[in-house]
């Protein structure tokens, strides 16, 4: 009988500890832990490493860093990224490679950072968007260089 | 009616009733199909199915070369991304005899840790989301949510880090990742005695984890259950203890070995198992050596022709990678020995004739991750 007794005030006691808890943070919840997301969309930042998507950051003279060796399509584990390049007479009169289009598929990237990691001239980065949901999937096809744009020539040391 | 039809429902009646449980039952974790065979209440026996989310990542891998492989490696058990990860570049390292620099082995060895404690709040939280206790679930991510943060802030993504490259890490940790790293174990240690009070010492969950799916070292040898599983059974099986890689050998710390070999120690191994990350974490943090992130590797990483071998322990047991190579950039033949394989096959030992409820402590109790099962 004094087992028995005991077995359910013990039990009581375990039930009420867990309760002290919640109530706990029932009453006092002290730090918000959740982020009301749609809502601090603008004030919203991701940090510096966030792997959103691939960029080419162009500068203010829509010079990017692209000569178009094909690297990063090389070592992309998924063929995500297409370089398609002509080959056009630079002021010298030699043949020079240019970039046409670089196509990156977005729909088929996993973030695994190669590109990123072995372009030798540092012209991907990482974007911080996230938001990639559209309607249509052609619209995740993306052409990494903006129309017009150059290679940025570096001044040799 | 004739009485044959009536004969045959009666015969019917006295029949096993063979139930699908899942391939989308919440509780299973994924994608896997347990045969359920039952009667009345009481399981008979268990047939589980797997396969519902083969990629072939083996045979992919024999496409890619070794640094793209990694990649692939998160997608098995991706709540211990970091630790498959770690599993091939050691292979890797280790075929090639590659020197990584000691910052490397260190800040590995902090990183597995660290996914290893975010495995288990997960695990706790859908543990005893399972069980019915659904308060843990926002416990257990809140605590967690910390862990991704710092991830994020060093790696870029959350959950599939591909941090590891062969020969050392993709880039240096954050400056940040020693402080936030340090404040978040004060955090946890703080907020660790809740997760007791909250489900451990609960009446009902005692009740319903006590004495549940017993599995004898024995059987957890022959069926080959590694990590906190097996070693609720009292089969001593930590490579972090038995066959120290990266950091593990400067470190201090227990090896957790309960030998109940119910529900309720494979719980109370995990949980401890919390403690004694804390520990390594708090004993390297402070001492990060500086040489560099990486070691110098060709741009182009071939194997020599022959075969390699690496185990790490990941949050769920011991992860095995076996390279075949024929000396080209690609692995001619790569296996990995997938902890959770071994751990679901046991469970036909556990829960058969048992009740079904148990079942399900027992499924949670085991830790799977599917698509590592799968592949």
């Amino acid at each position: 009988m004094l087992n028995y007794l005991k077995e359910i005030f013990g039990a009581i006691s375990s039930l009420w500890a867990g309760m002290r808890i919640t109530g706990k943070y029932f009453i006092s919840p002290g730090q918000i832990v959740t982020q009301k997301y749609p809502e601090n969309r603008k004030t919203l930042k991701m940090q510096d490493r966030f792997k959103g998507e691939i960029i080419m950051p162009h500068d203010e003279n829509n010079q990017h860093r692209c000569t178009g060796c094909g690297i990063c399509e090389m070592n992309c584990p998924n063929g995500s990224i297409e370089v398609l390049t002509n080959r056009v007479p630079n002021a010298e009169g030699k043949m020079e490679r240019v970039i046409d289009k670089h196509v990156y598929h977005l729909s088929m990237c996993t973030f695994c950072g190669l590109c990123v990691k072995t372009c030798p001239s540092g012209a991907l980065a990482f974007g911080q968007k996230f938001e990639h949901a559209v309607f249509d999937r052609q619209k995740l096809t993306k052409i990494l260089n903006q129309p017009g744009s150059t290679l940025k020539k570096e001044a040799k040391q | 009616m004739s009485e044959e039809i009536i004969k045959n429902i009666i015969v019917k009646e006295n029949e096993d009733y063979i139930i699908n449980m899942g391939p989308q039952h919440p509780s299973t974790h994924g994608v896997l199909r347990l045969e359920v065979c039952l009667q009345g209440e009481t399981v008979k026996y268990i047939v589980p199915h797997v396969g519902y989310i083969h990629r072939g990542i083996e045979k992919m891998c024999e496409a890619n070369t070794y640094p793209q492989i990694i990649h692939l490696t998160d997608r098995m058990d991706y709540l211990s991304a970091h630790m498959n990860n770690e599993a091939v570049c050691l292979c890797v390292e280790n075929a090639m005899q590659v020197e990584v620099p000691e910052r490397v082995k260190y800040v590995r060895t902090i990183l597995a840790e660290l996914n290893r404690l975010a495995s288990h709040q997960l695990w706790w939280s859908a543990f005893g989301m399972d069980l019915g206790a659904l308060t843990t679930f926002f416990y257990g991510l809140r605590d967690r949510e910390l862990i991704l943060d710092i991830f994020e802030e060093s790696f870029g993504s959350r959950l599939l880090h591909s941090f590891n490259t062969p020969g050392g890490l993709m880039h240096d940790i954050h400056p940040n990742f020693q402080k936030r790293t340090k404040d978040f174990i004060a955090y946890f240690r703080e907020k660790l005695p809740e997760y007791d009070q909250l489900l451990t010492g609960n009446i009902i969950f005692q009740q319903r984890t006590k004495g549940i799916g017993l599995l004898s070292r024995e059987k957890a040898i022959a069926y080959g259950v590694t990590g906190p599983s097996g070693r609720g059974s009292g089969f001593s099986c930590d490579l972090r203890k038995h066959a120290p890689y990266s950091a593990y050998d400067k470190v201090q710390f227990n090896e957790i070995v309960y030998t109940e070999g119910d529900t309720f120690a494979r719980y109370n191994v995990r949980m401890d198992e919390m403690r004694e990350s804390l520990n390594i974490i708090e004993q390297l943090i402070d001492n990060i050596p500086s040489d560099g992130h990486t070691a110098k590797m060709k741009p182009i990483i071939k194997l020599p022709a022959g075969e390699f071998f690496q185990r790490v322990e990941t949050a769920r047991g011991e992860l095995a990678v076996y390279i075949v190579s024929d000396g080209n950039k690609t692995p001619y033949r790569i296996k990995f020995r997938s902890p959770n394989f071994s751990n679901l096959f046991v469970m036909n030992e556990l829960a058969a004739g048992g009740k079904i409820a148990d079942l399900i402590a027992i499924s949670g109790s085991l830790d799977l991750v599917i698509p590592d099962i799968d592949r």
